[in-house]
């Protein structure tokens, strides 16, 4: 009965497809979000979505796939992103503030200005839609996405030795600043695979709140992605779900899941719990 | 102002580090002016000042981080440049303590660099891991997160980082200052041995410690170089007051000097 419940949906090729490709997203995103907790690049991350927001609107008026112009504009960002933090001048989030926001209005104009005659809806990127994902969309982030997980995996211990201690792995020769721009690139790579169904509004709740919930539970960094990873995936697979049964936006319910879950963590969770507090009295 | 002979004039075989006339800085002020000194290989070195010495951005230079505006430094004969044979142990502020790495984890880094792209640590790196945490003592808290341990423990253990890369140089940049002083002499101890087995070291602190006369040698330093020699040539109050820019008082109690600092209460004595 329960079974045939959940089953239902997945008859249908398009709900099929958003599934996959929010759980996919789910786990890239709280893989790279281990780093972004742990840095505090969950502002970085949301400027980089808004500016692949204004990528995709670009590429829509020239007439070449949103992907490119999304990928092309938030890996220039973060590069951008990482020279400024190298530079100090203006504090690095004023800095990011005003280019991001800048970026996006632009997007927002050009948009409204150049695209009716389109019949593309692009507010769909900005809040996400899941059951948008075409078969070539799926492709592209199963494609990206593997991507990002391969780097981190084959560079996973000079990642954790540059962000754990930068002066001290720089010392022996690691390359601390190229691995630094490596991630934000990668970083913006997760962003533009993501915007699709999530949308730029919503990609940093997938990008800190899987990562931060795994946090809690864990003292060690790999527990920590893999832990991250699995709420990712839950908080996709319940919220695809709850969005189908309740006629609401599936972005949004996954997101509210995923918030929903470190809530419940951050009240119960052993170690860091609030419940730890009341139980020791 | 006392110095070693100069570099030029001594042959480089062994020695280990050899600054010759060093400027350098961050942007446009020199923070380091005109820095000559050498090391020879199995000395263990005081890097003594006042915050804001430059003793860091010293240690940057011989690193290779920071590259030498005049003058220039050779590691090994070679100009400075990034290497797992030279262990830097930054201040320990410089470091992220929520970060949900084991004692163990971090013991592991100093393998890293070794290892080079793509290879996972294999029997050996564990071995020596395993031995660095048995020379500093912390075998029994390999399990533990680094953010729950003491000052001490944490130098302990960035030392033992430090020595699982296999280092024939050590920098350690103020491992005193907030650790308590059975641990301060277990460091030491350790660093002594560590040299008379060929290693050198650098030490940088801001005070004047318990274990000032354990250095072999020491440098004295405030953006310039006030003295480099032994102790007992090196800490006397006319050097000392030049260098801190300060009225300190040094009181000799048989081999041992204890250094009073007069216009503040603020003393440093065992």
């Amino acid at each position: 009965m329960l079974v045939e419940l959940l089953l239902e949906p997945l008859r249908y090729g398009f709900l099929l497809r958003g599934l996959a490709a929010a759980v996919l997203i789910g786990v890239i995103c709280a893989v790279i979000g281990t780093y972004v907790v742990l840095k505090g690049f969950a502002f970085i991350g949301d400027a980089l979505a808004h500016i692949a927001f204004t990528g995709i609107v670009v590429a829509f008026l020239a007439g070449f796939v949103f992907y490119l112009g999304a990928l092309m504009a938030a890996v220039a960002a973060g590069l951008g992103i990482g020279l400024i933090q190298r530079r100090v001048g203006l504090r690095t989030d004023t800095a990011i503030g005003i280019l991001f926001s800048g970026i996006f209005a632009l997007g927002i104009v050009l948009m409204s200005v150049g695209i009716k005659t389109y019949t593309v809806d692009l507010f769909s990127y900005v809040f996400g839609d899941i059951l948008s994902v075409r078969p070539s969309d799926l492709l592209v982030i199963l494609g990206l996405g593997g991507l990002v997980l391969v780097l981190i995996g084959l560079l996973y211990k000079e990642l954790l030795f540059v962000n754990f201690d930068p002066v001290a792995a720089e010392a022996t020769g690691l390359p601390a600043g190229a691995l630094q721009l490596f991630l934000l690139t990668l970083l913006s790579i997760t962003v533009v695979a993501s915007v699709q169904a999530v949308g730029v509004v919503l990609v940093v709740a997938m990008l800190v709140t899987p990562s931060a919930t795994a946090y809690l539970l864990t003292d060690r960094f790999h527990r920590m992605t893999l832990l991250g990873a699995g709420f990712g995936a839950l908080s996709a697979v319940i919220g695809f779900y709850l969005s189908y049964f309740l006629n609401v936006p599936s972005g949004g319910t996954i997101v509210l899941v995923a918030s929903a879950l470190f809530a419940l963590v951050a009240v119960l969770s052993p170690r860091r719990g609030q419940l730890r507090l009341l139980v020791r009295g | 102002m006392q110095t070693e002979p100069q570099p030029s004039a001594v042959t480089t075989s062994e020695l280990v580090i050899v600054a010759d006339r060093l400027t350098t800085g961050y942007y446009r002020e020199p923070v380091l002016q005109e820095i000559s000194f050498a090391v020879p290989r199995g000395a263990l070195v005081g890097v003594i000042g006042p915050n804001g010495a430059g003793k860091s951005t010293l240690f940057r230079a011989i690193v290779g981080l920071l590259k030498p505006w005049q003058g220039r430094v050779l590691v090994g004969g070679r100009p400075a440049r990034p290497s797992p044979d030279i262990a830097y142990i930054p201040q320990i502020h410089t470091v992220d303590w929520a970060f949900p790495v084991t004692v163990w984890d971090v013991v592991m880094m100093g393998r890293y660099p070794r290892l080079g792209l793509l290879r996972r640590p294999g029997a050996r790196d564990r071995e020596l891991a395993e031995r660095a945490l048995e020379q500093v003592r912390m075998q029994d808290f390999r399990e533990k997160p680094i953010g729950a341990l003491s000052g001490g423990q944490r130098q302990r253990v960035f030392l033992a980082r430090a020595l699982a890369e296999e280092p024939s140089i050590l920098l350690f940049d103020e491992p005193v200052s907030g650790v308590d002083a059975p641990t301060q002499h277990f460091i030491f101890e350790l660093l002594e041995q560590l040299c008379a087995e060929g290693r050198t070291a650098l030490v940088a602190s801001h005070d004047l410690s318990c274990v000032a006369q354990r250095f072999s040698q020491v440098l004295l330093l405030n953006r310039r170089m006030f003295g480099f020699g032994p102790p007992e040539r090196v800490f006397t109050e006319e050097l000392l007051n030049q260098t801190f820019d300060t009225h300190l008082l040094l009181l000799r109690y048989g081999d041992r000097v204890i250094v009073v600092e007069s216009p503040e209460d603020g003393t440093s004595a065992c």
